[in-house]
C-alpha cells in the first residue's frame, strides 16, 4: 500500500540521518566539510518544498504513505501544507548556519557534534511532516536523544542537571501526550492526524484530551509556569545547541497546538481559552520583567523567547473569543500572526544566540558585567548585534515586527486590555534588549578582555549576515510566508468554528 | 507415541546436554573452553531445530500434555537465541573466575530444556516440571561460585523463597485437579466453561496459582529475593536469570490463566492489575537510590514485569501479544545492559557500581554505545524498540478500559527514565576515574554490537517480532 507523490519529505528526513551517521562513523578528520555538504545538500533538498508549493489549497502536499506498522495501523504518512512548510525551511536553513557556527569552535569530537546536529535536523523535518500521530510522536520523543547528548556532553558546568531536567521535563508532557493519541485511537480506529481532526468527541473527552496535550506543548513551547526548564538549558547548552532549541524545538509546541489541539478539541480549546490567554499574558508580562533582571546574556535570550512564545500562543487562542464575535478574518490574523512569530522568532533567536556564542568563543564569559564597548574593538559584530536586538524588540521593518503587530492587532479585536498588556511587551521586549545592548556593545571599553577583542571572521560575518537578511527579507515582504499559509489557515479556521457536537 | 517428532529439539538439547555434561569431567583444565563451543553448538542445532517449527500447525504429543503452536516455537526461538548471547557475554568473565566448568553450561542448558518445557507445555504437571527443572539449575549456577559468601547467600535465598512460590503454585494446580478433575489445561478450561465458573475451589486455586506466578516473575509484593539474588549471583548468572526466564514465565502464565482458565479472567485480571500497578511504582522509585547497578537494574526488572503484566490485564489478544512483544524485547535489551557489564569486570574486577561505568565513553565506545541504547531502549524513548514494547502494552491496557493504569504506567516510566539517563549521564558526560582501556573479545564486541543494533533495527522496523507476536494469539 504505497501512495506517494513525491520522495521530497523522505530525502529531507532521511538525508541528514544517515548524513549523520556517515560523519560519526567516518571520525573527526573530514567531519567539517561533510557536515557542510550534507547540510547544504538537506536545504537543497526541501526547497522544492517551497518553490513548489500550491497556495490555493489547504489539502497536503508532497504526500507520502506506506504501510509500516499494519498490526498496529500505523502508516509512514507524510505531507505538509502552508502551516508545516515554512517551519520546515527554517530548520533546513538554521542547520546550515549551526554547521558554519561550529566549525572551529568545537574542538572535542566535532564528528559526534556536527552528526548529532544533522540526525536531529532530520528527525526535527519529520515532526513537521508527519501526517500519522505515532510517527509525530516517535519524531517529537527522538529529538531528544540528540539534544540530551549535545547539552550533555558539550555544554556549560552546570550541563548534567539542565540536560537531565530538559529530558525529563519534555519526556514527561509527551508521556500524557501519547496516552492521548491511544485514546483517540481507540475511539477512531485510525492514527492518522487527519482523521483524528474530524472524529466527532464529546465535551469531556475533549477536555481530557486537550489538557493532554496542553501538557506536551506548553512544556515544549514552553509556557509559563513550565518554562523552568528552558533558561538551564540555554545558557548550559553549546551555542549551536542553544539556537537550535530556541529557533526549531520550540516550535514544535506551537505546531502541536495548531496541529493537534485546535483541530482536534475546539470545544475544548474555546471553553479554556480564558485560562490560556491569561497564562499567554504572565508569559508576556512577567517573563519580560523577570528577563529585565537578568545578569547573564544567554539567560536573558532565554527569557525573551518565552516572552515571545506568549505571544505565539496568545495569537492562537484568542481565535475563540472572535470566532464568538463572529470574526473570521481577525481569527486568521491571530493565527497567522502567530506562524510569523515562529518562523521570525526562528531566526532572531538563533542569531542573538549565536552572537553571544562570538564573544563567548572569545571572553568566555556570558556575564553582562563582563562586557562594555565592544563595539570600539568589534564594529561590525557591534552593527549586527544591535541589528538583531532591534529585531528582537519588534523594530518595523524587522521581521521581528510583523508577528507582533498581527497578533496585537488580533487581540485589539477582542479586549482592549488584552492588547494593552500584549502591547506591553514591545516596551519590556525594547527595554530588556536595549539596555543589555547598552551595556555590552555601547559605551567605553570595560576592560582589557574587551580591548583585546577582535572582529568577526569571514566564516562569522557570513552566518550573522545570511540571518540578518532573512530577518530584512521577512520584515519587509512578510508575503513570503504569509502568502502560503492564508489557505491552510482559513481551512484552519473554518474547521475550528464548528462545534463537533 | 504419535507426534513425538514435535518433541524432538527438546529431545536432542537434553541428549546433548548430558554429553556435554559427560565429557566435561574428561576435560584437561586447558581444554575447558571445550565445554563453551560444545554448549553452543548444541545451542544452534537447537535452535535451527526449533524455528523450522514457526508456522507449523499446532499440535499435541504425550497425551496432550506437550504441545506445539505459533507461540511456542517463536517463544522457543528467542529464549535459545537469548542463551546464546548469554553464554558468549559470560564465557571470558566465567574461565577467569574459574568458574567455567562443565556444569556451569549443562545447567544452563538444562534451564534452557526446562524453560522449553514450560513454553509448550499443555498439561498443569508438565508446567510445574519445566518450571523445577529451570529453577534447580537456577539455584545450582547461583551457588556454584562457592567462594564467594554473597553467592552463596544469595543462593540460599533464592532456594528458600523458589521453593516456597513453587509449593503455592503446586497447591494451587491440586486444588484447580480438585474443582476440575484434570490437569489439561484444555479440560479444565471446557469444565470451568461448562457451569463450573462459580467453583470456590477453582478460584480458591486461581489465588495460589497468581501468587506462585509473581513469585516467579517478581512482582511486587513477592519481589523480595529479586534485587538480593541479581546483586549476590555473580554477574553471569544474573544476566541468565534476568533474561530467558522472563520469557519462558511469560508463557507459563498464558498457559495456566489464559489457556487453562479464561473463564475467570475477571477474578485475574483484578489481581494481576494490582500486581501490575504496585510492580512499577516499587520498582521505579525504589531504583532511583540504587549505587549498585545490579540492584539498580533488578529494580527496574521488577518494574517491566508491571509492564509486561499490564498487557496481560486487557485480557485481549491484542494484549497477550502485547505482553508477549515485550517479554522478548525486554529480553534481549537487558541482554546487551548485562553483556556490558560482564565485559568491563575483568581481571577481578566485578563491575558493580554505577559510578564503574563512569567516563565509559571514553574507554570503550563500543561499549558504552551498547549500553546507551539498552537504556534509551528499556526507559521506552522512541525509535528504539522498547518505545514499540510500552506503546502495544500501553494500547492494550486503554483499549481494556484501564485507563489509571496507563496512566500511572508512564507517569511512573518518566520517573523510571531518570535512573536510565544516569547511567548514560556517568558514561558519556564524567570523566573516568581509571584511564585504561577496556578491552574485549572480537566475537563478544561483534556480539554486543549486533545486540545493540537489534535495538535500533526492530526500532525502525518492529513488525518484523510484531507479526509473529500477532500471529500467535490470532
Amino acid at each position: 500500500m504505497t501512495d506517494s507523490s513525491s520522495i521530497i519529505l523522505s530525502l529531507t528526513i532521511w538525508l541528514p540521518i544517515l548524513g549523520g551517521l556517515i560523519i560519526i562513523a567516518l571520525g573527526n578528520a573530514k567531519s567539517r566539510p561533510l557536515a557542510l555538504a550534507v547540510s547544504v545538500l538537506t536545504l537543497l533538498v526541501s526547497l522544492p518544498l517551497y518553490f513548489g508549493f500550491d497556495k490555493t489549497t489547504a489539502a497536503m502536499q508532497f504526500t507520502e504513505k506506506a504501510a509500516w506498522l499494519t498490526s498496529f495501523d500505523i502508516n509512514y504518512a507524510l505531507g505538509v501544507d502552508g502551516i508545516s512548510m515554512p517551519l520546515i525551511i527554517l530548520t533546513t536553513l538554521i542547520n546550515v548556519i549551526v554547521v558554519i557556527s561550529a566549525w572551529e569552535v568545537i574542538k572535542d569530537r566535532p564528528a559526534m557534534y556536527l552528526g548529532s546536529f544533522q540526525i536531529m535536523t532530520g528527525l526535527m523535518v519529520g515532526v513537521f511532516s508527519a501526517l500519522d500521530a505515532i510517527l509525530f510522536y516517535i519524531f517529537f520523543e527522538a529529538t531528544l536523544i540528540p539534544m540530551f547528548l549535545i547539552i550533555g556532553i558539550w555544554g556549560g558546568p552546570n550541563r548534567v542537571y539542565a540536560t537531565i531536567k530538559f529530558f525529563l521535563y519534555t519526556f514527561l508532557g509527551s508521556v500524557f501526550m501519547l496516552i492521548a493519541l491511544i485514546y483517540l485511537y481507540i475511539e477512531g480506529q485510525t492514527f492518522s492526524i487527519l482523521g483524528m481532526h474530524s472524529l466527532e468527541l464529546g465535551p469531556k473527552q475533549q477536555f481530557w484530551i486537550f489538557l493532554a496535550f496542553l501538557v506536551a506543548f506548553a512544556v515544549k513551547i514552553p509556557m509559563w509556569p513550565v518554562h523552568t526548564w528552558l533558561p538551564d538549558a540555554h545558557v548550559e547548552a553549546p551555542t549551536a545547541g542553544s539556537a537550535v532549541l530556541a529557533a526549531i524545538m520550540l516550535k514544535m509546541g506551537g505546531y502541536g497546538f495548531i496541529r493537534f489541539s485546535l483541530p482536534i478539541t475546539p470545544d475544548a480549546s474555546a471553553r479554556l481559552d480564558g485560562f490560556m490567554i491569561a497564562i499567554s499574558l504572565i508569559a508576556i508580562v512577567y517573563i519580560g520583567f523577570v528577563a529585565l533582571a537578568q545578569r547573564d546574556m544567554k539567560k536573558l535570550i532565554a527569557y525573551s523567547s518565552i516572552s515571545h512564545m506568549g505571544f505565539v500562543t496568545l495569537g492562537i487562542f484568542i481565535a475563540f473569543i472572535l470566532i464568538g464575535k463572529g470574526d473570521t478574518a481577525g481569527v486568521a490574523l491571530g493565527i497567522e500572526g502567530a506562524i510569523m512569530q515562529m518562523i521570525s522568532h526562528g531566526f532572531i533567536s538563533a542569531a542573538m544566540f549565536l552572537c553571544v556564542g562570538v564573544m563567548y568563543d572569545r571572553v568566555h564569559s556570558r556575564e553582562i558585567a563582563d562586557y562594555g564597548g565592544v563595539i570600539n574593538t568589534m564594529p561590525y559584530f557591534g552593527a549586527f548585534m544591535i541589528f538583531f536586538s532591534m529585531a528582537n524588540a519588534g523594530l518595523p521593518g524587522t521581521s521581528g515586527f510583523v508577528g507582533e503587530f498581527m497578533v496585537i492587532l488580533a487581540a485589539f479585536k477582542t479586549n482592549f486590555w488584552i492588547a494593552f498588556l500584549a502591547a506591553l511587551t514591545l516596551i519590556l521586549g525594547a527595554a530588556y534588549t536595549l539596555w543589555m545592548v547598552k551595556r555590552v556593545i555601547l559605551g567605553d571599553v570595560a576592560n582589557e578582555k574587551v580591548a583585546a577583542l577582535t572582529d568577526i571572521n569571514r566564516r562569522e560575518f557570513w552566518m550573522l549576515a545570511i540571518l540578518a537578511v532573512f530577518v530584512l527579507l521577512l520584515g519587509l515582504f512578510p508575503s513570503l510566508v504569509a502568502s502560503v499559509m492564508h489557505a491552510s489557515v482559513e481551512n484552519l479556521v473554518q474547521h475550528i468554528s464548528i462545534s463537533k457536537y | 507415541m504419535d507426534n513425538l517428532q514435535i518433541a524432538t529439539p527438546e529431545i536432542f538439547l537434553l541428549t546433548a546436554t548430558c554429553v556435554v555434561l559427560v565429557i566435561g569431567l574428561f576435560l584437561k583444565p586447558e581444554q575447558i573452553q571445550l565445554n563453551y563451543w560444545m554448549a553452543q553448538a548444541a545451542l544452534v542445532v537447537t535452535l535451527i531445530m526449533t524455528t523450522s517449527q514457526i508456522g507449523d500447525e499446532a499440535m499435541t504429543a504425550f497425551s496432550g500434555a506437550y504441545g506445539i503452536d505459533t507461540m511456542s516455537a517463536s517463544l522457543k526461538s528467542w529464549i535459545l537465541a537469548v542463551v546464546f548471547g548469554g553464554f558468549l557475554y559470560s564465557r571470558d568473565y566465567l574461565s577467569e573466575r574459574q568458574i567455567a566448568r562443565g556444569e556451569y553450561y549443562a545447567l544452563g542448558l538444562f534451564g534452557t530444556a526446562g524453560m522449553m518445557i514450560m513454553v509448550s507445555a499443555t498439561n498443569m504437571l508438565t508446567i510445574y516440571l519445566g518450571l523445577e527443572l529451570l529453577a534447580l539449575s537456577l539455584y545450582a549456577m547461583v551457588a556454584l561460585y562457592r567462594n564467594n559468601s554473597a553467592a552463596s547467600e544469595a543462593a540460599m535465598k533464592y532456594f528458600v523463597l523458589g521453593a516456597l512460590a513453587s509449593g503455592m503454585l503446586l497447591y494451587g494446580i491440586s486444588m484447580i485437579y480438585g474443582a476440575t478433575g484434570s490437569l489439561h489445561l484444555n479440560v479444565i478450561n471446557e469444565v470451568l466453561a461448562g457451569g463450573n465458573e462459580r467453583s470456590v475451589g477453582a478460584r480458591f486455586g486461581l489465588v495460589f496459582i497468581v501468587v506462585g506466578l509473581a513469585f516467579k516473575f517478581g512482582a511486587v509484593p513477592f519481589h523480595m529475593w529479586v534485587p538480593d539474588v541479581y546483586d549476590g549471583a555473580p554477574t553471569s548468572v544474573t544476566l541468565f536469570i534476568s533474561t530467558a526466564p522472563k520469557i519462558a514465565a511469560f508463557a507459563m502464565l498464558v498457559r495456566l490463566l489464559v489457556d487453562g482458565l479464561p473463564v475467570l479472567h475477571a477474578d485475574w485480571q483484578q489481581m494481576l492489575s494490582i500486581l501490575a500497578a504496585l510492580s512499577v511504582i516499587v520498582g521505579n522509585l525504589v531504583a532511583i537510590a540504587q549505587t549498585n547497578i545490579k540492584r539498580m537494574l533488578a529494580y527496574s526488572t521488577i518494574s517491566h514485569v508491571g509492564f509486561l503484566l499490564m498487557g496481560v490485564v486487557g485480557a485481549s489478544a491484542e494484549g497477550y501479544s502485547a505482553a508477549m512483544f515485550y517479554a522478548i524485547v525486554y529480553a534481549f535489551t537487558t541482554l546487551a545492559a548485562f553483556g556490558v557489564l560482564l565485559a568491563l569486570s575483568r581481571d577481578g574486577y566485578e563491575a558493580v557500581e554505577l559510578d564503574d561505568l563512569a567516563g565509559l565513553g571514553k574507554r570503550n565506545v563500543l561499549l558504552a554505545s551498547v549500553m546507551m541504547l539498552a537504556m534509551i531502549s528499556l526507559a521506552g524513548v522512541p525509535p528504539l524498540v522498547g518505545f514499540y514494547a510500552k506503546l502495544s502494552v500501553l494500547k492494550a491496557v486503554i483499549g481494556g478500559g484501564y485507563m489509571w493504569l496507563g496512566i500511572i504506567g508512564v507517569f511512573m516510566s518518566v520517573i523510571g527514565a531518570f535512573y536510565y539517563l544516569r547511567v548514560i549521564k556517568l558514561m558519556f558526560f564524567d570523566e573516568p576515574v581509571v584511564q585504561s582501556e577496556v578491552g574485549t573479545a572480537t566475537d563478544v564486541s561483534a556480539g554486543l554490537a549486533v545486540n545493540g543494533l537489534a535495538l535500533v533495527v526492530f526500532g525502525i522496523m518492529p513488525g518484523l517480532i510484531m507479526g509473529v507476536c500477532v500471529a500467535a494469539f490470532a
